[in-house]
This record gives structure tokens, sequence and C-alpha cells, in this order.
């Protein structure tokens, strides 16, 4: 991460190092997700883009960019131009402002007036959205509006018909219900931005009148930054684990020498309210799915009796991992990370100690880290940094970290088994293997654009065209979710393969690495090949594209039998004959009940 | 700051806006001579000049300046 580019930001520098800043991260550029955004502006876009840039390709994201015209955003929208459908948009962002709201409530209008405006407003901006959600069904970020700059009637222009404070808060209340009932649709919180930014430095009418900007320049980099978390998230770049430290992290003093009963946590002390303020504010990740992890020099016994404390608000059994040892930081993380098999780059390192920072930042440079310089900075500093941005939320998501902590008991179950295979059985796994359903759409997306280990072919979806991939029967799909003795672990692994005559190309398969060796890999094999026969295909034809994630899987064909067609510098290509295969997986029971 | 010394520094924040190493300023150089000069890089020179000098052009000055030359001569005035 480049420093310059994380919150909190110097706007003036970042618009003046553009350009550097956009050189120094082509250079470190390796594996990208491109991405085509079309941002249809009701104001001056130009440098809102080039910023916007920046932090997307920060986070791996490679954008190309249509820009409508100047102000030509209604009409991109509604009738469209030929640039505009050549590009095919694989996202929408409307960046419309207060400037751009056609017509408020005259002095002394009644509610009843003010109330069709406010309908005409708003069916103006659901035109659009309709319009370009059926052209092009992609996900679509709209602006909410920011509060003017003026107040006519100082504290009246809000709770009152003919306010503007008023109408623009309804108006933006319509925004929400619509995007509460439309998928794909996502509002881009300018009216927060602005007001954390300070309205009174945004709104420069200096840049309004000689460039057409409805923002101060220097608040750029923030509003874009602001609207990179979603298209980050969308596009399943968040971040998904928090590893935190302890002592004067998540309560105040040195466990190992004040003890249970000396350290800070709960209310009786203004200190011990700052640190439950941070638990709970933690404590809350997880309901988002978040893994929460300790990361603490300590005795292990003394770590959980720290988090035993009466008063504490997350206690041991909330962490799908605890590290509470004298080893270095960094080793624990990695250990985390291979515990948990995730990424690295997937983990949030959350410590009081600016030196053991500095280490995890030199040591484990993928890893994120959060800079604050008291307690009760903490939540602020690692709010703003926007890596659990939510998108969309599951059940599977609030489960996650008793998913993980189901995997801990399941390996303390496996050190009693002498062979493997009993202790698969013992586990009682069940899967259901079935093809898409609607409901299923968004974690199955989610899943594919955050999958890199366990992914053969690494290809990215939006969700509509996962919706179209899901009606189009030149496809067999199937989402595989696995539960057990222990738990359910929710939906897993995902094929799809196109149909071409007799053969079916598996266009990607992917797997969570939280159910490595657990022979899903073989059921859902099974699956497809008894799919695949049952529809007249007789060859299955498998892809190996390696990228620095997936070397796990890069012999997966060779073990599931397939032979191998060819190999271009690392990208193989494999063939399975329906006819001969024999069904592989003994300990799962597939389908029932 | 006299006149030297403004046109070696305006140079700096030319060169890092343009992202080129090369540029040289004279009080005749306008957008035409240097290609990455449009009207929208232009936004940004001014924020970066108006940061470096510590100061801030008028929006009539914004939209009058002719060349290099004349930007000094509001430079000479009012930089801090």
């Amino acid at each position: 991460m480049l420093t310059e580019l994380t919150p909190p930001f110097d706007g003036t520098k970042i618009l003046q190092d553009k350009k550097k800043l956009l050189r120094i991260l082509k250079e470190r550029e390796n594996e990208a997700i491109k991405l085509k955004i079309a941002v249809l502006g009701g104001s001056t876009t130009s440098d809102i883009i080039k910023v916007l840039e920046l932090f997307l390709r920060q986070r791996g994201i490679v954008p190309e960019f249509y820009e409508s015209e100047y102000a030509q955003y209604y009409n991109d929208a509604v009738f469209g131009n030929d640039e505009l459908s050549s590009f095919k948009p694989e996202l929408i962002f409307i960046h419309t402002t207060v400037r751009n709201i056609e017509s408020f409530p005259e002095i002394l209008e009644n509610r009843e007036e003010a109330n069709t405006k406010l309908n005409s407003e708003f069916s103006r901006f659901e035109h659009m959205w309709t319009a370009l959600s059926d052209r092009f069904g992609c996900p679509i970020i709209q602006n909410n509006f920011e509060l003017p700059y003026y107040r006519l009637m100082g504290n009246r222009e809000a709770g009152c018909s003919y306010g503007k404070i008023d109408f623009i808060t309804r108006l933006n209340c319509k925004f929400y219900d619509y995007s509460e009932t439309h998928k794909n649709f996502y509002i881009n919180d300018i009216n927060y931005v602005s007001a954390s930014y300070g309205l009174e430095k945004w709104s420069q009418p200096r840049y309004w009148h000689l460039y057409k900007y409805a923002m101060n320049l220097d608040a750029i980099p923030d509003f874009a930054f602001n609207l990179s978390r979603i298209i980050c998230s969308i596009m399943g770049r968040n971040k998904k684990l928090l590893a935190l430290d302890l002592d004067n992290t998540l309560w105040g003093g040195v466990i190992g020498d004040d003890g249970q009963s000396g350290i800070e946590i709960g209310s009786e002390t203004s200190e011990g309210q700052t640190f439950s303020a941070v638990q709970e504010y933690l404590k809350e990740h997880k309901k988002l799915g978040v893994l929460l992890t300790v990361c603490s020099k300590n005795d292990r016994e003394n770590a959980l009796l720290g988090l035993n404390h009466p008063d504490g608000i997350l206690k041991p059994e909330d962490f799908a991992c605890i590290k509470a040892n004298w080893n270095e930081k960094c080793l624990n993380l990695e250990e985390t990370a291979q515990e948990l098999n995730l990424l690295p780059e997937s983990i949030v390192f959350v410590d009081d100690n600016p030196a053991e920072r500095e280490i995890v930042r030199a040591q484990l440079p993928e890893a994120a880290v959060v800079d604050f310089d008291s307690p009760e900075e903490c939540i602020k500093a690692l709010d703003r940094l926007g890596f659990f941005e939510v998108t969309t939320l599951s059940k599977d998501d609030a489960q996650r970290n008793e998913m993980y902590r189901a995997n801990a008991e399941r390996a303390s179950l496996e050190k009693k088994f002498s062979n493997y295979g009993e202790f698969l059985k013992s586990l009682e796994m069940k899967a259901q293997i079935l093809d898409f359903d609607e409901i299923h759409i968004p974690r199955i997306t989610q899943l594919t654009n955050k999958s890199n280990q366990f992914n053969l072919t690494t290809k990215r979806y939006t969700q509509s065209e996962m919706e179209d991939c899901a009606k189009d029967s030149a496809y067999i799909r199937l989402c595989g979710r696995l539960c057990d003795k222990f738990g359910d672990n929710g939906i897993v692994s995902i094929v799809i393969g196109r149909k071409d005559n007799e053969k079916l190309h598996i266009e990607l398969w992917l797997m969570s690495c939280r159910v490595l060796k657990r022979d899903m890999e073989l059921a859902m094999l099974d699956e497809l090949v008894k799919l695949a026969k049952g529809q007249g295909i007789t060859e299955i034809v498998g892809y190996y594209y390696p990228t620095k994630k997936n070397s796990m899987v890069k012999d997966l064909y060779e073990k599931f039998g397939f032979d191998k067609l060819s190999d271009d510098n690392g990208s193989t290509v494999w063939r399975l004959q329906t006819a001969d295969y024999e069904y592989k997986n003994k300990v799962i029971s597939v389908n029932e009940e | 700051m006299n006149r030297e010394e403004i046109t070696v520094k305006l140079t700096d924040v030319f060169r890092n806006v343009f992202d080129d190493e090369k540029i040289e300023l004279s009080d005749s150089t306008t957008a035409d001579d240097i290609e990455a000069w449009d009207s929208l890089e232009h936004i940004s020179l001014i924020a970066a000049v108006e940061k470096a000098f510590k100061m801030r052009f008028t929006m009539r000055e914004v939209s009058g300046m002719k060349n290099v030359g004349e930007m000094i001569d509001i430079l000479m005035q009012r930089a801090k």
C-alpha cells in the first residue's frame, strides 16, 4: 500500500502527484482484475476518474473508463449512445450532486406541492436506473445528495415543506428505499463523505464556477476513495481477517504484569470504557463475517485470562485462532493465514505498538497495518481504511467465525484418528450439490470473485453475468454446500462447464479453502460427470491457468485422472472421457434427505 | 522571492504536475509548448501552484493568464 493513498489523505498532494503515483502502481502491478467502468457525470469528472484509478489499482483492479460528455449523464443513461453501447460497461457510476437537482420547492409551497416535485425528481433518476439496468444489467453506483453550502432560512431549511435540506433528505430516503429493493444498486454516500470532510471546506463555489467541479478539488481523493471502497467490495477485494494484539490494544495495561484484575476494561474508568468501545466495534465485525484472531506476545494462559475478564466483550470463543506466544508477529500472522487457509493479503493487523507495526509492514508487506497513536483513535483509524465495506451480506457471512471454529474442533478430532479416511468418515459429511438457484447468486458471485487459491481459471463474474449464466441452458452449473457433525460450512464450491456438442469445457472450478482435504472436490467431480453423461457429454475438458496464488491446484486434473492435452508455459489443458469414469467420493453423502 | 527564484520553484511544480523532468519554463511558455497541458490539467496545475506558493489566484486570473510570464507576475506580488 502506498502511504500517500492510505487515509487520511493530503488531497492536494495526491492530485499533484497523480501521474507519478499511477506510474509507480503500474510498475508494481502483477495480477489484477480488469473492470470497465462508465462514469456518467452531472459535473466535471476528469480528476475524479484519475484519482479513482489510483485507488482501484492499489487494490488490484485495473479500470478502463467511459466518461460521459460534460453533464450528459441523463441523456447517456436514458437514450444511450453508440460509444457507451460498444464500451459495454461492467459497472456504472452516476456522479450527480445537489447541483443536479432540477427543481426545489418554492417558498411557501405546501407539503403536497413539495411531494409532487420530490416524486418528479425521483422518477427522473429512476428512469435512468431502469434504462441502464435493462440495457447493461451491471452494478450501478449512484451518489446520494450532499447538503448545500448555504441555508436561506437557516435552521428552518430542515423540517419545512419548502426547505432545501428537508427536500434533499427526503429525496435521499427515496434513493435508499430503491437501493433496498433493487439488487446491483449501490449508494455512494457523498452526504457522509462531505460531512466527514467538513461541508464548509467541501463546498468551494470557485471550483464550480471555474471548472464545474461540484466539490473542492482537494476533497476529490476522499470522495474517490469512498467510491473505490464500494467497487473493491463488489469485486471481492475486501480483507477477511483482523489480527489483534492484546495488551494496550484490546485492554489497558499488560496482563502478564497487572493480572486479570489489574487490566483496564469495562465501564469503571475512562480508559476501560475506551477499550470496551474498541472491543464492541471489533465484535460487530464478527457479525459481518470478518474473522477475528489474536496475535500477541504473551503466554497463552495469560492471554486467555485477559480475554476471560468478566467485563470483557470479546471472549476466547469469538476468535477463529489465538496466537499468544513469544515468536515474531509476522511468523504468527503467516501461521494464522496458513491454518485458516487464507492468504496474508487478507489480513488486517491491529497493534498499538508502532515498532511491531513496522516489523510486520517490512516482513509481511501483503498484510495491511492500521496506524493509530492512542487507543481512542483505533476505531476511527480502522474504520476509515474501508477494508470491510459491505455490499452484500449473507447468512454464511454472519456464521463464518463459527465455521472456522468448527474447523479447529475438526482438527483436534483428526488427531484422534490414525487413518485419515476414518477421520473423514467420522465427520458424517453431507453435501448438497445442485444447480445455481436464484437466492444463492450473490453468495456464488462473492465466492467466485474472492477465491484465489483453489481456483483453476480465476475467472471473475459480476452478479449479472452470473445471473445470465444461471439462466443459460448452454451451461452445466454446480453449487456445492457441505455440512458435517460440527456444523454447516455453507456454499463452498462452484463449477461451471460450457457445453459444446459432446464436449464440456470447464470454465470455472473453485472451492473455498476452508474445506480442503475433505474430498469435496471428488464429490463435485462425481456430480459433474453424472450430469454430463445424462446430457450426452462424452468428454470433459479442464483448464488450469497459473497465477501467483493457485499453484495448489496445478495437478488437480491429473489427480482426478484427466489426461494432459497441452502445456503452454504452465497453462494446461486436460481431458476426461466420461465413459471410463469411476466414481470417487466415498465419504460424503450427496443430495440425500 | 525574485523572479529567478520563482521561476525555479515554478519549474519544479510544472515538472511534478506533468511528470516530466525535462520541462524548462520561460516567460513566453504557454500551454501549446507542453504536450500534457490541456484544460483539465490546467486545473491541477493551478491547484499545485497555489499550494506551492501559499496563495490563491482569483477566478479572473485563472481564466485570464496567457503565459507563464503572467503567472510569474502575479506570483511576484502575492507569493508567500
